[in-house]
């Protein structure tokens, strides 16, 4: 089934409803990499709280998009994981190195913002005495 | 009746049957021996374990007191064969004296010392017919020596039950998973971690991180006293399933005996954060908090201080 991917401001959300078969998974990657660029937006957040099963294809097509949307400009962010699942994926070694991860899409949000902040005030040094 | 006994034990061999009759024969005779003797004998044994010592964690009445149920629980053993009442009682008496600290090498002794002090008592009676004495012997020793063997057997059963609950109880008591303040939460582990064990804690942080959104988790492990391979790398996996959920685990505590032990089995924990002593946890927690938690116009003027 396709997964809607919904604008919020710069972000874009990809809030997976149900169990992803790979070729659904694929399809998502696809669809967020490329609305990344054509929406110029900064973060990704990727909402998998419905997910009470991760396999490996799963976790690396999610690292994927992480990677390749930081590629074109944009931060991802995974959120919404679930305890089990957590614990699941890294017996099985799966640990989504190099990606963030934060609880749930409130989190994810002000994770994305801190961000765009962080990235304005490396640009911006000054910045601070523009506000006085 | 001697001289009926003598005859069919004389025919043992080719009539089992009358010898079974016989055996019976003896048992009733012992029985009836030990029944009318029963003051007397009982007092011999009380004495007795008084002098060796045994029980000492109970007063002379008591000792008396359980002698004689013990006592008669033995006779009805001996006489019917049935060891359901004494495997009863025997439970009954170890929920009774194990928490009064009686240990099983005392429980063993006085049911051994009862023993012997029977059997001095049958050598007493039939010194005379040394015959007679082998055959009741031959009734009474593998009886006696399954009595003892079963109030062994139950008074360890019983400590081992309490143990089982004692440690089903500890396993429970020894995780709290304490919030400190919004968003920072403490582990402190204390005690032997087994697989089980760390697995539950896992569980149960998880959840925790999950119920009060924390952002920080401080893992302290001071008072565990051994860590093995096994237990690292779970705690490893602790820390990664936690980052899965938003929040970053720093673990303080390790002793030195453990640090050192981490790094000959060659435990990678390079990933994880770590922390001298609980203090400095909290305080390495709180800085993370303050970075990460400071809503945004604010922000910039404390990373700035920070920088």
């Amino acid at each position: 089934m396709e997964v809607p991917i919904l604008r919020q401001g710069q972000y874009l959300i990809a809030s997976i409803q149900s169990a992803l078969t790979d070729a659904d998974l694929s399809h998502l990657r696809e669809a967020l990499i490329a609305q990344v660029g054509r929406s110029r937006c900064r973060g990704v957040i990727v909402d998998v709280t419905a997910l009470d099963v991760m396999d490996s294809f799963a976790v690396r097509t999610l690292r994927d998009i992480a990677h390749m949307a930081r590629l074109r400009g944009a931060e991802t962010v995974i959120v919404g994981i679930q305890p089990d699942v957590a614990f699941a994926m890294v017996q099985l070694g799966l640990t989504l190195k190099g990606v963030a991860t934060v609880l749930d899409l409130e989190e994810g949000l002000a994770f994305l913002n801190r961000r765009g902040e962080e990235r304005l005030l490396e640009t911006k040094p000054k910045r601070r005495d523009d506000r006085g | 009746m001697d001289t009926k006994k003598s005859t069919s034990v004389s025919t043992r061999s080719s009539d089992p049957g009358a010898v079974a009759e016989s055996a019976a024969g003896l048992l009733r005779e012992l029985v009836a021996h030990l029944r009318q003797n029963r003051t007397q004998l009982r007092e011999e044994w009380a004495r007795r374990i008084t002098r060796a010592e045994l029980l000492t964690a109970m007063t002379e009445e008591e000792i008396f007191a359980e002698a004689t149920a013990v006592y008669d629980n033995y006779i009805e053993a001996l006489e019917t064969g049935s060891f359901e009442a004494l495997q009863a009682y025997s439970r009954r008496l170890s929920e009774r004296i194990i928490p009064r600290g009686v240990e099983t090498d005392e429980v063993v002794g006085i049911v051994l010392l009862l023993r012997d002090v029977l059997a001095r008592s049958l050598f007493a009676k039939y010194q005379e017919d040394f015959g007679k004495l082998n055959r009741i012997l031959d009734s009474y020793e593998p009886a006696a020596n399954r009595i003892a063997n079963t109030v062994a057997v139950g008074f360890v059963e019983e400590r081992e039950r309490i143990i089982r609950q004692q440690q089903e109880a500890i396993r429970e008591l020894s995780t709290p998973v304490l919030q400190v303040r919004e968003r920072l939460l403490i582990l402190p582990i204390i005690g032997v971690i087994d697989p089980q064990r760390a697995r539950q804690l896992t569980e149960q942080l998880l959840r925790a991180i999950r119920a009060n959104r924390a952002k920080v988790v401080v893992i302290d492990v001071t008072g565990v006293a051994a860590m093995d391979s096994g237990v690292a790398n779970h705690l490893v996996q602790t820390v990664e399933a936690s980052r899965l959920l938003g929040a970053t685990v720093i673990v303080t505590g390790l002793s030195p005996e453990i640090a050192q032990t981490l790094v000959t089995i060659g435990v990678d924990l390079s990933e994880m954060a770590t922390v001298g002593d609980l203090q400095g946890g909290i305080e390495e927690a709180e800085r993370l908090l303050a970075d990460r938690a400071i809503p945004a116009p604010t922000r910039e003027t404390s990373s700035e201080n920070q920088r």
